[in-house]
C-alpha cells in the first residue's frame, strides 16, 4: 500500500478546522497530569454535557464548534495545570474552576482574573502566552507546536505542514543530497556529544547495505532533564518524520525507539502516532510510492543510565547486558546486529524536519556560528518558573535564568537574583558554572572552554543554601550506581570518589583526601571506557575548582558553609526568637528537646539526629542550623 | 488458575522465541508475576536455548527487574536532581524510618510495601515528589509522606486486603 495523499488530509483537517470557533487546550504533559490537569479535562466534558454545549474531542467533518483537545507539555510545569481557551492563558486551573471558566470565558469571552498568570517582577497579569517573560523571551522552534497541537492526531500534525519535508526527502532529494543539506546546516547532536549529525548521516549511507538501522535514542537519563520526555509526549509525529528522514538519508528500513520506562505517556503518544502513520502509509511498505519501506519498533528500557551511550543501548535492543563496547567500530560501521547504524537523539531528530523546511543557510541564521539552532534545557532547581525553555545556541546563562525562567528563588519560594550560586549543566556528567560564568554563551565550545558541558540540558540552578560538596556527592552516588562494571576505572574509581565524599560530608576528611579525590578523578575520567566513566568526575572536578574553600571548611573546620549537611550540622533554638510554644518539643522523634512552657527550648546535641522536623514546625524562626 | 510455566511461554510465543527480545520478554514476565521467578527464568533460559547466567545477567542488570517479590503497595520517591535540592533525602529517611526499613532493604517484612528511589520522574516542577501506587504527590514534606503512609495502612485494615 502508497502513502495516503498528505495535501488531501492537511485539506479536510483545515477544511473541518473551519467549524472550530473556540477552542480549549488542556496540558496534558507529565508535569501537568501530576498536579492533576486529566480530572480538569474531565470537569470540562461533564460541565458542557450538563449546559448542552455541543462539543468534540477530534477534528472530524462536520465537528461541533467548540473543540476540547489535550496538548503535550507546554513547559510552564511550575504553573500547571495550564488551560486555554483561544488566546486567553490559565494556569493553575483546578476541576473547581472549570464551571466558571465555561460560563464565563467560553460562552462570554470574559477573562477570570485570578487565573491570569501573575507576573511577580511587574505585579502585572498575563492574559496571553506572549505576554509572559517565560514564553516571550524564548524561541520555540522545535517546541513551537508543542502544547499547541493535539499530539494524538497525526492529522493536525499533518495540516500544520508534517510529513511535508520526508515527502520531499523520499521522493525529488537523493539520500546524498539529504546528508548534504544536513552537513551544510551544521546542526550537531542534541544528546551531549555534539556529533555533527550530517556527518554521522553521511559516515552510515556510505557503509555497505541493505541492511542498516536508524535509532532514535530516547532513554533520557539525566536526572532533572526532561526535554526529551516532553518533545515525545507534546510532538511525536516530529520525532517519527526525523526518523523517516534518517533512514532515508542512510538507507535503512528498520529502525527502534528506545525509550526509558520511567516515560509511559510518552510511550504510550510515540506508540499511537507509529499506529496512526502505519495507517495511513507512512510507514510500512513503499512510502510514498518511492518503492522504499520503513517500519519503527518501540522497545522500553529497563532502567540504566549507561543504556544512553549509543554501543550500550545497541546491546540492550540485542537482549544483552547494557554495556558499552570499544570504539571503532563505530555504530556507522557496526552497529545493530552488526549492521550500519545511525543512532541520533530525540531532539536531534525532531529539528531534522525543520532543519530541511528552512533550509540550511535559514538554519545556520540561528544560534552561533559553531552551534546553529536552538537547544531545549529543563531549568529546575531554586528558580521561579521551573520548565521546559528552547533559546538560540548562544543565549547567555544569565538571561536563560534571569529572563526567561524568572530568576532564582530561596527556599520559601520568593525571587532573589542575587541569591544565585551555582547551575548544573548536563547532569551528572556535566559541570558547574558560577556567577563567573553568567555571561558565557550557552553552545557546545564556549561551554566547554570553561570546563562545561551543554550535555543534554539539563540546567539545575541552585541559591545559596546549596551545598556543593553534596552536590558533587549526590551526583557521583548517581553514577557509581549505574556505573555498569565493565571496566576498572569507572566501577571503582567511582565508588572510591563517593567513599572519600562521603568521608568529607561526614567530617571524617583531611587535605590529604581532597588531593586524593582530585588524582582519582583526573585518573578515571582519562582511563575509562565510555563516557559515563569519562564524565563521572565532572561534577568533582569543577565544585573542587569553583568551590574550593567549601571543601577546605568541610575537611578542616568540619563545618557545612551552606548547613546542610547533616552529620556537620548543629541545631540550635535562638532563646531570643523562642516563644516556648513545645511545637519542637512535640515534633521531635527523639525527645531530645526539652524547656518549660513559655520559656525558651533547648535542642540536647548529643540526643539530636538532626532531622530537621522542629526547625520545619517552628513558626518563629527560633530553630538555626549552625555550622 | 492457568499455570505459570503456560503464561511464560505464551509470552515467549508472543516474542517468536526471539533472544534478543530477551528485555521485552522479561518485563512481560514481571508484569505477570510482580518479579522474576527464579524457575522462570530458567525455563526462559532453556526455551531460548541460552544459558541461565545470560538471563539473570539481564535480570540483575537492569534497575526496572525485580528478583524478589515486591511489596503490596510501591512508594516511590524521586531523587532526581531537582527533587534532590528540594530535599527529598529528608522526604527518603521519613519513610525508611516509618517503615522501619534497614540498610539494604526495600521491602516491608511484611510485604505491605516497597520503597523505591528513583531518578527522575520528570514532574520536576513540582520536586519533591512522591509516588503512591500510581498517584503523584507534589512538593511533599516528611510529614506527609507519613501521613501518605498511616492513610494506605488505616485503609488496610479498614478493608482488610
Amino acid at each position: 500500500m502508497a502513502t495516503e495523499n498528505i495535501e488531501k488530509i492537511a485539506n479536510d483537517y483545515n477544511a473541518a478546522y473551519k467549524n472550530i470557533t473556540k477552542r480549549v487546550v488542556i496540558c496534558g504533559g507529565t508535569g501537568c497530569i501530576a498536579g492533576g490537569s486529566l480530572k480538569v479535562y474531565e470537569a470540562f466534558q461533564e460541565e458542557m454535557k450538563k449546559r448542552n454545549i455541543g462539543f468534540s474531542l477530534q477534528i472530524t467533518k462536520g465537528c461541533h464548534e467548540n473543540y476540547l483537545s489535550l496538548s503535550g507539555c507546554r513547559g510552564f510545569c511550575a504553573q500547571g495545570p495550564l488551560v486555554s481557551v483561544g488566546d486567553i492563558f490559565y494556569t493553575k486551573v483546578k476541576p473547581e474552576d472549570v464551571a466558571e471558566i465555561v460560563e464565563k470565558t467560553l460562552l462570554k469571552g470574559e477573562v477570570i482574573d485570578r487565573l491570569l498568570y501573575h507576573n511577580p517582577v511587574n505585579n502585572q497579569k498575563a492574559k496571553t502566552v506572549d505576554e509572559i517573560p517565560f514564553y516571550s523571551k524564548q524561541k520555540r522552534i522545535l517546541l513551537h507546536d508543542c502544547g499547541r497541537i493535539n499530539p494524538e492526531d497525526i492529522n493536525e500534525y499533518i495540516a500544520h505542514g508534517g510529513y511535508a519535508q520526508a515527502k520531499r526527502a523520499y521522493l525529488e532529494m537523493t539520500d546524498e543530497e539529504v546528508c548534504k543539506e544536513m552537513i551544510a546546516s551544521g546542526l550537531r547532536g542534541r544528546g551531549g556529544g555534539g556529533f555533527p549529525t550530517g556527518k554521522k548521516w553521511e559516515f552510515t549511507r556510505i557503509e555497505k547495505g541493505p541492511k542498516k538501522y536508524v535509532i532514535c535514542n530516547a532513554d533520557e537519563g539525566d536526572p532533572g532533564a526532561f526535554m526529551d520526555r516532553s518533545v515525545m509526549e507534546g510532538n511525536p509525529n516530529a520525532v517519527l518524520e526525523g526518523m523517516m528522514i534518517a533512514a532515508r538519508a542512510i538507507g535503512a528500513d528498520e529502525g527502534y525507539i528506545y525509550v526509558r520506562m520511567e516515560y509511559p505517556l510518552a510511550i504510550k503518544r510515540i506508540r499511537t502516532a507509529i499506529a496512526q502513520a502505519e495507517k495511513i502509509g507512512l510507514l510500512g511498505e513503499n512510502i510514498f510510492g518511492s518503492g522504499k519501506n520503513f517500519k519503527i519498533n518501540v522497545m522500553e528500557g529497563a532502567g540504566a543510565f549507561v543504556c544512553g551511550e549509543e554501543t550500550a543501548l545497541i546491546a540492550s535492543v540485542e537482549g544483552k547486558r547494557g554495556m558499552p563496547k570499544v570504539k571503532p567500530p563505530f555504530p556507522s560501521q557496526s552497529g545493530l546486529f552488526g549492521k550500519p547504524t545511525v543512532i541520533n537523539n530525540v531532539e536531534t531528530l525532531a529539528t531534522v524536519a525543520k532543519v530541511l523546511e528552512m533550509g540550511a543557510e535559514e538554519f545556520r541564521k540561528i544560534g552561533t556560528l559553531g552551534s546553529p539552532g536552538t537547544k531545549t534545557f529543563a531549568v529546575t532547581g531554586h528558580i521561579a518558573n521551573t520548565g521546559l525553555v528552547e533559546v538560540p545556541m548562544g543565549t547567555t546563562l544569565r538571561q536563560v535564568i534571569n529572563d526567561v525562567a524568572g530568576g532564582t528563588t530561596d527556599v520559601d519560594g520568593s525571587v532573589h537574583p542575587e541569591h544565585f550560586k551555582a547551575a548544573q549543566i548536563g547532569g551528572p556528567s556535566g559541570g558547574c558554572l558560577t556567577t563567573e560564568h553568567l555571561d558565557v554563551p550557552l553552545d557546545f565550545d564556549s561551554l566547554k572552554s570553561v570546563g562545561a558541558m551543554i550535555g543534554s540540558g539539563g540546567l539545575v540552578v541552585m541559591n545559596q543554601k546549596t551545598c556543593m560538596v553534596n552536590v558533587a556527592r549526590f551526583f557521583l552516588e548517581f553514577t557509581k550506581r549505574e556505573s555498569c562494571g565493565k571496566c576498572v576505572p569507572c566501577r571503582e574509581g567511582t565508588e572510591q570518589m563517593l567513599a572519600m565524599l562521603t568521608d568529607i560530608v561526614e567530617g571524617r576528611a583531611t587535605l590529604k583526601t581532597l588531593e586524593n579525590l582530585e588524582d582519582l578523578a583526573k585518573a578515571v575520567q582519562k582511563a575509562s571506557l565510555c563516557a559515563l566513566g569519562k564524565t563521572a568526575p565532572n561534577p568533582v572536578l569543577s565544585t573542587l575548582k569553583h568551590f574550593k574553600d567549601e571543601y577546605i571548611a568541610h575537611v578542616v573546620e568540619k563545618r557545612c558553609p551552606a548547613g546542610v549537611c547533616k552529620a556537620l550540622a548543629h541545631y540550635e533554638i535562638d532563646p531570643a526568637k523562642c516563644k516556648g510554644c513545645g511545637m519542637c518539643k512535640r515534633a521531635c522523634p527523639v525527645q531530645a528537646i526539652s524547656g518549660a512552657v513559655g520559656k525558651p527550648h533547648q535542642i540536647d546535641s548529643k540526643k539530636c539526629i538532626k532531622c530537621g522536623s522542629c526547625k520545619s514546625t517552628c513558626k518563629f524562626g527560633a530553630v538555626k542550623v549552625g555550622a | 488458575m492457568t499455570d505459570r510455566f503456560e503464561t511464560a511461554a505464551q509470552i515467549l510465543k508472543d516474542h517468536q522465541y526471539d533472544s534478543a527480545k530477551l528485555i521485552p520478554i522479561l518485563q512481560k514476565v514481571q508484569d505477570a508475576f510482580n518479579y522474576l521467578p527464579e524457575d522462570i527464568m530458567r525455563f526462559i533460559a532453556n526455551e531460548l536455548e541460552i544459558s541461565p547466567a545470560k538471563v539473570f545477567g539481564v535480570a540483575t542488570f537492569f534497575a526496572h527487574f525485580a528478583i524478589t517479590p515486591k511489596g503490596k503497595h510501591i512508594l516511590r520517591v524521586c531523587n532526581g536532581t531537582a527533587c534532590h535540592v528540594k530535599g527529598s533525602a529528608v522526604v527518603i529517611n521519613a519513610v525508611r524510618e516509618k517503615l522501619k526499613l534497614k540498610e539494604g532493604q526495600d521491602t516491608t517484612e511484611d510485604g505491605m510495601f516497597t520503597l523505591e528511589c528513583v531518578s527522575c520522574l520528570g514532574a520536576c516542577g513540582l520536586a519533591p515528589v512522591m509516588v503512591v501506587d500510581e498517584v503523584v504527590h507534589g512538593q511533599i514534606t516528611p510529614q506527609q509522606a507519613v501521613e501518605l503512609i498511616d492513610n494506605v495502612i488505616k485503609a488496610e485494615a479498614e478493608h482488610g486486603n
